[in-house]
């Protein structure tokens, strides 16, 4: 009998989450419609204009999409050279020792810290060097939002890629060492290519972190809704401008927004399927 | 015995995990070339231990100490760079190891290219053709060089590691309970391929099968808690064994 309850509970308990992911979905859709039925869907996806002219209202999805790939593709480039270092560091060199937990523990830490401080830290700290570098003349911008974007996907790409790394076996490195291999000849011959496609997938679902992640890229990121044409000019990501324009937004602009929320919530959960079939594949072999 | 110089020496070999206490104690012995010697002893003798000192497995550990001597043709090879060691001892290990992102063809020659020595594509055939024919798997791989490694069966698997251990020519081939992970008809295709490449190898192998000890090796040790108990011909050791302990060992009850 009691056995009987639990279950129930259990079973309607779980099924609430599938639900509630299925209402956002559905909510997106018919709140996005409107937007895709007046522009067109392809129309809606190509459209760099995004005017508020009563009468003359033009809304696409473009530079936005363009502002997220951009600053996302930037933060993973930019975060490689830190997070695999750190994942070599904790999973391979300094395997199982105090001062590797320490790193590893330091690094999870920033994936703790809240965006809006690495928000502040951007604007306040960041921003005027990149200004008194001479690069842009604002300081925000796609670069500077996407430098912060990569310190706070460091923790993602680098936890998961040292778990990685620390799964390839020791015989088999032991195997490589015997027939005279250097540690380093090691690392690149056996390790990475035997953890490659885990440390492929924590990167994959580092990205899909650094897609939907609003405070920082909008404190950041400068806010002008074009199409940047450099990367230290200033542009929007997806996420940012639904967050600056959405309080002031009615009829077709809202629905454009939520379109734009559809869109990346498309993307992301793409990236994030990749990531995860990725780490499953990975695992098996 | 004395007459002839051994390819392999040990000479009051020590080796320590920890501060307090020795894996192994003093080990003296001299390997003859071209001989199977098996290194038997119950779990934890160290016996694993000793068969990695020499390849130098330690260095890898920073916390492991070794003592004594290892002569490897009458040098050192403590005082020896281990790239140059391991060169020339091979290593096959318990559980088969063949480098799973390597077809059986990179898997043969990976010695060399772990080592960065670049061979020419006749080169290479040649010593994949030879070093599998050794160990008696080219005739059941060569049609499918470029399949990996990993898609073989754990018997053939373990045979691919031997191939590329000898390819490296090495002087003495260690292996550590080769044959623990295989099935008994497996295990008969490598004892019967130790017996011939024993021409070739000197061969330095651990186990735990007294039968395959039995079968193989011409020269036997027997370890105990780390010292090195009774050395001597196999058929001497198990027929008349000098010490007690190694007669408890060999009628089960010690181990």
């Amino acid at each position: 009998m009691n056995d009987k309850i639990y279950k129930i509970i259990l079973f309607i308990a779980t099924l609430v989450i599938p639900i509630i992911c299925g209402g956002i979905l559905y909510a997106l859709v018919t709140d996005a419609y409107e937007a895709f039925e007046y522009f067109g869907f392809f129309k809606f996806l190509t459209s760099s204009e995004w005017r508020y002219t009563e009468g003359a209202e033009q809304y696409g999805a473009l530079p936005f999409i363009l502002g997220t790939l951009l600053t996302t593709f930037l933060a993973l480039l930019f975060c490689i050279p830190f997070s695999l270092p750190v994942a070599l560091f904790v999973g391979e060199y300094f395997k199982d020792t105090k001062i590797a937990n320490f790193l590893s523990t330091v690094t999870d830490l920033l994936a703790g810290i809240p965006s809006i401080i690495y928000g502040l830290w951007g604007f306040y700290t960041l921003r005027p060097i990149i200004m008194s570098l001479n690069i842009s003349p604002q300081g925000s911008g796609i670069l500077t939002a996407s430098l912060v974007l990569a310190i706070m996907i460091v923790p993602y790409a680098a936890s998961l890629s040292a778990e990685f790394i620390k799964m390839v076996p020791n015989d088999l490195k032991e195997s490589a060492y015997s027939l005279g291999a250097t540690k380093y000849e090691v690392i690149k011959k056996i390790v990475f290519p035997v953890a490659g496609s885990g440390i492929f997938s924590s990167y994959v679902l580092a990205i899909g972190r650094a897609l939907g992640e609003t405070m920082t890229v909008t404190m950041l990121i400068g806010n002008t809704n074009n199409i940047p044409n450099s990367i230290t000019s200033t542009g929007n990501s997806m996420a940012s401008i639904i967050a600056n324009q959405f309080g002031e937004a009615d009829d077709l602009k809202l629905s454009s927004l939520i379109a734009i929320g559809l869109i990346l919530f498309i993307i992301t959960a793409i990236i994030n399927m990749i990531g995860k079939i990725m780490i499953k594949h990975a695992r098996i072999s | 015995m004395e007459s002839i110089t051994p390819i392999l020496e040990f000479k009051k070999t020590c080796v320590s995990y920890t501060k307090q206490t020795m894996a192994v104690k003093y080990v003296s012995a001299a390997i003859e070339k071209n001989t199977i010697t098996a290194i038997m002893g119950p779990s934890g003798c160290g016996k694993s231990t000793l068969l990695r000192a020499v390849n130098l497995m330690h260095n890898l550990y920073p916390n492991i100490r070794v003592d004594g001597e290892i002569l490897l043709n009458g040098e050192n090879i403590f005082s020896m760079a281990p790239i140059d060691v391991r060169a020339r001892v091979g290593m096959v290990f318990q559980r088969p190891t063949p480098f799973p992102t390597m077809s059986i063809y990179d898997n043969v020659l990976s010695g060399f290219s772990l080592n960065g020595i670049r061979l020419s594509k006749s080169e290479k055939d040649l010593i994949v053709e030879r070093c599998l024919k050794n160990v008696a798997l080219w005739d059941e791989v060569k049609d499918v060089l470029n399949k990996k490694g990993t898609f073989l069966s754990g018997g053939q698997q373990q045979r691919l590691c031997i191939a590329r251990a000898l390819a490296m020519k090495p002087d003495v081939l260690l292996m550590d309970e080769p044959t623990s992970a295989l099935d008994p008809i497996a295990t008969k295709h490598i004892e019967e391929l130790l017996l011939e490449l024993q021409k070739e190898v000197t061969i330095l192998i651990v186990t735990h099968n007294m039968g395959q000890a039995m079968r193989i090796s011409s020269h036997s040790m027997f370890m105990y808690l780390g010292e090195l108990i009774e050395y001597g011909d196999t058929k001497n050791l198990f027929s008349t064994p000098r010490d007690e302990r190694t007669k408890a060992y060999l009628t089960g009850k010690i181990g």
